[in-house]
């Protein structure tokens, strides 16, 4: 083994996109001065800064192991961001979540770098070398105080990915409230001045001259012992592939991550519910679930797992709201193996009224204002049609855009379904199969949030194995 | 630009209206048809049933008789159509069927001469101009609504269409020659054509209800490219007219005896142009 690399108080190489210029003018690679402060080999990069992530980071932080966290959005706290209250417990989302965020942030011992990506890896185990971009936020974070002036005026209010179809967000924006960190980005696709060159009310309005249209990207280098990838999931692009549900075409068709945000206290319409296109209160709904899951020949041949227990979620706060709403929900089987799931379910049948109907639905379609449901109830044989004010697909979950693409960069193996692959899914569920580098929550298989917290303290242990492994060998080595 | 051509029997009796449309479309788009000298049989709906080789075989003899005059082969009917993709899809990607059905038919498979519905060819955005530069007097005011049915749909990997749940190709024809296309939900519902001597009451039922959602739309006519769906939905209604998407193309056009076509209709659709 080769000898200790002393970078004590050193910075990382950084470098403008045009790779010359060695001083650096972004703020991102700045802020590093605590990762430096220990050697290479009680360093760790966490990439994604969702729950799995943000569990992993603390956990190492705790241990006295120095973070570097690489988010892709403009803060962290990931898909549970943007969740309503979570299954089985009910808890609200951003309350048990806020915490966490708030406590990465602020860590001593972890540095969030939010907008980053990354997009090389070099060097060996325990001495890794990774290239991570700086996307442009417009935002000069180190003026910018957090005030939300510009997002106050900010005249754009468009769709945005966040928000899925729920509602619109102004075009200089932070994910929530309580966004970790509390600055705001410009999305240049929707902002008026960044597409059509007129408007600048954000640069007028701010008062620390934060606004800078001009950013550049930026690239910088941060050299780490161990790093652990948890880029979670996204939602299966059931809208062109699944036409036979109206995706797209109608807008009262939504998935269940939309419909999150309709139930989110901190979303678009502040809890209220109502359907999309005419805003009002759905008295019934239909959920359709295994919509691209468990479906070999068309579409995802694996279980979604989280589907059966959201959606039970989604009918009782549904519900909860809408007290004289009644809920369908077509279903396969329930699979509810958690703690406390089943149990779950089963108040949601005999307390809420919820009616389970066996079967796939198979026909979505507009009438009037109604979205028919066609389908067929596999347990009294019969052909049922329902007419719904909203219907909720609960579509299969899918590995996060870019996946791949990152497997290559880290030379990780991906299954045919864009999975990490794990070294042995029982006994090293967390280890990637290539050293040091460990693989956590919904990218390496859809789990649920007990589960990904589980496995994000579980490869937090396994780097500071890898990396204690590290040092023995180095002093053995001297 | 020459194609092979295979009538099937519908072209000499249900569907001749369909035909002599389509012939009429496709000689003023200057597309030159050589009819297979000794076609036979696809097999329809009754060959299937008693054995898949007796099925493939007859569909793959016609191949065969394509693959001789080596031009890609034209089939107007859907049925037909279908049957002989199939057989086609069979001796491209089934090493043992297509050994088993070269040596039934002493033919060697070539695999050069492709399956076309009549859409498959003329729907290709290379045609549009053309198709619009031939319109004479445009459907304008005239609020169709498309049905595509099984047949040229499914299974998609056999049959090529655009998309399985929501295919566009007829629509887009129709917005070419100025129609109003109707976005509606039936465009591949089952029209129950296979049950129409069998189970005539369910085949009513479900042309019912394909015939309600298009009044409902509010389409003067129904456009399709099967003759099946022409036929079976055409007889078993009275509120709407049934079109083959080349008869309009003829109206739009103003190409062959239409009026006659139109006598061959149980909804008269003369009193829409």
């Amino acid at each position: 083994m080769g000898e200790v690399t002393e970078l004590k108080g050193q910075q990382p190489a950084c470098q403008t996109d045009d790779g010359a210029g060695a001083t650096c003018a972004c703020a991102a690679a700045g802020g590093l001065e605590d990762l430096y402060s220990v050697p290479v080999d009680r360093r760790v990069m966490v990439i994604g800064g969702g729950i799995c992530g943000i569990t992993a980071a603390i956990d190492l932080g705790n241990a006295d192991y120095r973070v570097v966290m690489v988010e892709r959005l403009p803060s962290v706290g990931g898909r549970m961001l943007q969740l309503s209250e979570t299954f089985p417990t009910l808890d609200c989302a951003q309350c048990t979540l806020t915490p966490r965020t708030v406590e990465s942030g602020q860590h001593p011992h972890v540095t969030l770098k939010t907008c980053c990506e990354v997009v090389g890896l070099s060097g060996e185990p325990g001495n890794f070398r990774v290239r991570v971009r700086q996307n442009k936020t417009y935002v000069d974070w180190s003026k910018c105080t957090g005030c939300g002036t510009c997002i106050q005026k900010c005249p754009t209010k468009s769709y945005a990915l966040f928000e899925r179809d729920a509602g619109r967000m102004t075009a200089i924006y932070t994910l929530s409230p309580q966004a970790v960190p509390n600055k705001p980005v410009i999305d240049a696709d929707r902002c008026r001045y960044l597409t059509k060159g007129k408007c600048g009310v954000c640069a007028k309005v701010c008062p620390v001259d934060a606004i800078d249209y001009e950013q550049q990207e930026s690239y910088f280098e941060v050299e780490v012992g161990a790093i652990i990838v948890a880029t979670g999931f996204d939602v299966y692009d059931w809208k062109t592939k699944m036409p036979e549900l109206g995706g797209g075409r109608l807008p009262d068709v939504i998935d269940g991550l939309t419909f999150e945000r309709y139930l989110s206290a901190s979303g678009p319409t502040a809890g209220r519910m109502v359907r999309p296109s005419d805003g009002v209160e759905p008295k019934e709904i239909v959920f359709i679930q295994c919509a691209g899951s468990r479906n070999p020949e068309l579409h995802k041949s694996y279980c979604s797992k989280v589907c059966c227990m959201y959606t039970a979620k989604h009918a009782r706060l549904y519900k909860h709201k809408v007290h004289d709403g009644q809920v369908y929900i077509f279903y396969i089987d329930i699979r509810s193996t958690g703690k406390g799931y089943e149990q779950f379910i089963q108040q949601s049948v005999s307390e809420e009224g919820i009616i389970y109907l066996r079967g796939r639905a198979a026909k979505v379609f507009q009438e009037g204002k109604k979205i028919m449901v066609q389908g067929a109830d596999t347990l009294t044989g019969k052909k049922i049609e329902i007419a719904a004010d909203l219907v909720v697909v609960a579509a299969a979950l899918v590995p996060n855009e870019g996946a791949e693409e990152l497997a290559e960069i880290l030379g990780l193996t991906c299954n045919k379904d864009g999975f990490f692959v794990e070294e042995d899914y029982k006994l090293s569920p967390v280890d990637s199969g290539s050293r040091g580098i460990f693989i956590a929550g919904c990218c390496q298989g859809i789990k649920d949030i007990a589960d990904t917290v589980a496995q994000g303290s579980a490869a937090a242990s396994k780097a500071q194995v890898f990396l204690s492994t590290i040092r023995r060998q180095k002093k053995q080595a001297v | 630009m020459k194609y092979s051509y295979y009538p099937g029997c519908t072209s000499h009796s249900t569907a001749i209206e369909y035909i002599e449309a389509s012939l009429a479309v496709l000689q003023a788009l200057g597309i030159e048809l050589q009819e297979l000298p000794d076609w036979s049989c696809c097999g329809a709906a009754s060959a299937h049933n008693l054995s898949s080789t007796l099925a493939l075989g007859l569909s793959a003899f016609n191949i065969a008789e394509a693959e001789k005059l080596g031009a890609d082969l034209v089939i107007p009917c859907a049925g037909c159509f279908n049957n002989l993709a199939r057989a086609d899809y069979a001796l491209r990607h089934d090493e043992q069927k297509r050994r088993e059905l070269e040596e039934l038919l002493g033919f060697t498979y070539s695999g050069k001469v492709a399956m076309l519905s009549v859409v498959d060819l003329i729907a290709d955005p290379r045609w549009r101009e053309q198709i619009k530069a031939l319109v004479k007097k445009p459907l304008q005011g005239l609020k169709v609504v498309c049905y595509y049915g099984c047949a040229v749909v499914r299974p998609a990997e056999i049959t090529g269409v655009d998309d399985v749940e929501n295919p566009r190709r007829l629509d887009e024809l129709m917005i070419a020659l100025g129609a109003e296309v109707i976005d509606w939900s039936c465009k591949v519902d089952c029209c129950g054509g296979d049950l129409g001597l069998t189970h005539p009451d369910k085949a009513t039922v479900l042309v019912n209800g394909i015939v309600d959602y298009a009044v409902a739309a509010g389409a003067d006519c129904l456009v399709t490219s099967c003759a099946l769906c022409q036929a079976n939905v055409d007889i078993r209604q009275q509120r709407l007219p049934i079109m083959y998407f080349t008869e309009l193309m003829a109206e739009a056009f103003q190409v062959g005896d239409r009026a006659r076509w139109w006598k061959k209709h149980f909804n008269d659709p003369a009193g829409l142009f």
